[in-house]
């Protein structure tokens, strides 16, 4: 621990908040358990999908679809291996199970089963996952900071990081329709409405710009949308004028459309992502951008390369820079 | 409509089809000048009965939605399995020749993707019995009356995944699995007892809420009585089969060789495990 252990004068002391409690800041718009509910509605007309769950039910939000379909929704008991073969061995049957649990588990603990049983055999199983990068005070354990990275390098296998319950609503529906592995960060809970005002729709393997500017593109993923563009906000006082590019699929990447953005001359490219700076979205548009000869400068907001802290998640994402407030003073700095 | 390869009274027997499915995995030995030679000898009479005596497929259709399932969890033992798929007519005898070669439908270890019959990706071992228990459920929801064999190692047992898998079928009372344990007491680095003692497996799958048997897994008789009396087991419960084996079962000098988990075979000793196949060749 390299923190002081008081806050700075005038700043009130945070605790750690429990593991269910929602990211959205106090007054935030939201909606409740957007999974749960667009896994319902698809299921009315898909037969094929079953839920399944590791005993996080109800920290999955998968408590919505075990009560609409009880019968349809196995408990697999705190066993992750068993939880990815056996959603493995349904898919083979012609169901269409999502399988939930924490990202850690999924993508730590049962990397094997997910790698051999669901991806190279290429069933159609959607592993949906709440607790993605850094949205747990409990430290490493609940901290999934490395899933991006982890998923993306497995062939076959889509990889999304929605932003609010508005893209999670869409996001069921089209990989449930997607043949073949996915794997979903999922916000559970109370979950922040943000890009519905921006008149957004969820495409698979579209990166969307939500907001245009002239200064700085902001290419995000995942919650670090919704920073980005509160940062975005924040900028504007300051005269800046800052973009958005949204970008929910992270595997396969929309090269394209990342690409288009970027070469708008001049502008600083700054990619934010929930997510260890290795193997994740930075590193990936930072190939893209290099093996096409596109040359912006870059910068690039993600988690340090280390084990976190525990503690309140408001402090630690202001110590590991990507709050609101911090992605827009680390923009200014660089400009 | 198809049907399965010929069963009755002018079928070749059980012990037959054991000793050419025997034959098939040394050819496909030969022809590598390597291969689990000795499990495939050991499991070939389980197969055999498997094969042709207690699962329903059609070997010209080989994902028929009414087929039982057989499930490799040790792919390893790929040269067994293919040995067996080639005898019920699945794979042709002719790509005996290409086993471990590059394009083949048989690499060295079993996968999904390559060879008709085969339902899951091994190698990594501790996968099958998850994967059987999803399959399990699937079929209850769709009212099928076909049944997930899945044939795993002693080795296996060390897997945690193996036990997980185990309580939930159990839990599940998935009664259309039957579970297959080669007990050759064999891994890669010794004895499968000395390297993690499993032992007593039978009272302790049983404590699970299993239906077990054990058996001597060579004795043909007793493997074929103990697939029928894990089908005719009324309770609503998975059922396993311990079956101990003798590795390199058919070929003496095999059977006497130091036990390895990878055998060393000469290259002339191919012909010489030919040969004692056929010498021992049921009537």
């Amino acid at each position: 621990m390299t923190s002081t252990p008081t806050p700075p004068p005038g700043k009130p002391r945070l605790t750690t908040s429990a593991m269910i409690a929602s990211i959205a800041a106090e007054g935030q718009k939201t909606r409740s358990a957007p999974f749960g509910h667009a896994l319902v509605e698809a299921a009315r007309t898909r037969p094929d999908i079953v839920g399944m769950t590791a005993d996080l039910g109800k920290y999955t939000d998968l408590h919505i679809f075990r009560d609409a379909f009880p019968d349809r929704t196995y408990q697999v008991g705190m066993a992750e291996q068993l939880l990815f073969g056996a959603a493995s061995g349904l898919a083979a049957e012609g169901f269409t199970p999502f399988a939930t649990t924490y990202a850690v588990f999924a993508s730590r603990r049962a990397y094997d089963f997910i790698h051999q049983t669901i991806a190279e055999e290429n069933r159609n199983v959607k592993i949906a996952c709440a607790l993605p990068g850094l949205t747990s005070g409990y430290g490493p354990s609940h901290q999934a900071a490395e899933d991006l990275a982890l998923m993306r390098a497995i062939p076959n296998m889509t990889v999304i990081d929605p932003c609010d319950a508005h893209e999670i609503e869409q996001v069921v529906p089209a990989i449930a329709d997607h043949k073949g592995p996915v794997y979903m960060r999922l916000l559970r809970g109370q979950v922040p409405l943000v890009l519905d005002e921006y008149g957004y729709t969820f495409e698979l393997g579209k990166a969307k710009t939500i907001r245009d500017g002239r200064d700085v593109l902001i290419v995000s993923s995942g919650l670090m949308t919704m920073r980005a563009l509160e940062a975005a906000k924040l900028l504007a006082g300051d005269r800046v004028d800052a973009a958005v590019l949204h970008v929910p699929t992270i595997k396969p990447l929309d090269t394209r459309t990342i690409l288009a953005e970027a070469a708008k001359g001049g502008r600083l490219v700054v990619v934010a992502e929930n997510h260890t700076v290795v193997g994740g979205l930075g590193e990936a548009v930072a190939s893209v951008l290099l093996q096409a000869g596109v040359h912006p400068r870059f910068r690039h907001i993600g988690l340090p390369d280390e084990f976190l802290h525990a503690g309140a998640l408001p402090t630690l994402h202001d110590r590991y820079g990507i709050s609101a407030a911090a992605v827009t003073s680390r923009i200014k700095a660089w400009l | 409509m198809t049907t399965a390869p010929p069963r009755g009274a002018n079928a070749p027997s059980i012990a037959e089809r054991a000793y050419r499915i025997r034959r098939h995995a040394v050819r496909m030995g030969e022809v590598q000048g390597q291969g689990y030679i000795a499990q495939a000898l050991d499991i070939a009479d389980v197969l055999a009965t498997a094969y042709f005596h207690a699962m329903t497929y059609r070997p010209d259709d080989p994902s028929w939605e009414g087929r039982d399932r057989f499930l490799l969890s040790n792919g390893h033992y790929a040269i067994a399995l293919y040995a067996a798929l080639i005898e019920a007519g699945i794979i042709p005898e002719s790509e005996i020749e290409t086993y471990g070669f590059d394009d083949s439908r048989l690499p060295m270890s079993g996968m999904a993707q390559y060879t008709p019959g085969m339902e899951m990706s091994g190698g990594s071992l501790g996968l099958g019995l998850s994967i059987a228990v999803g399959m399990a459920l699937g079929l209850k929801r769709k009212n099928s009356t076909a049944r997930v064999y899945v044939l795993f190692s002693d080795g296996e047992l060390d897997e945690g995944s193996k036990w997980e898998a185990m309580m939930s079928a159990a839990h599940y009372k998935l009664d259309n699995i039957v579970a297959i344990v080669d007990v050759n007491n064999q891994q890669a680095d010794g004895p499968s007892s000395q390297v993690m003692a499993f032992e007593p497996l039978a009272d302790k799958v049983r404590a699970f809420g299993w239906h077990v048997q054990r058996i001597d897994g060579n004795d043909v008789d007793a493997v074929v009585a103990a697939f029928d009396a894990a089908k005719a087991d009324p309770q609503p419960r998975p059922k396993m089969i311990v079956a101990d084996t003798l590795m390199g079962k058919g070929v003496p000098f095999l059977e006497a060789r130091e036990k390895n988990h990878f055998i060393r075979v000469d290259p002339h000793e191919w012909a010489l495990a030919l040969q004692a196949l056929d010498a021992g060749r049921p009537a």
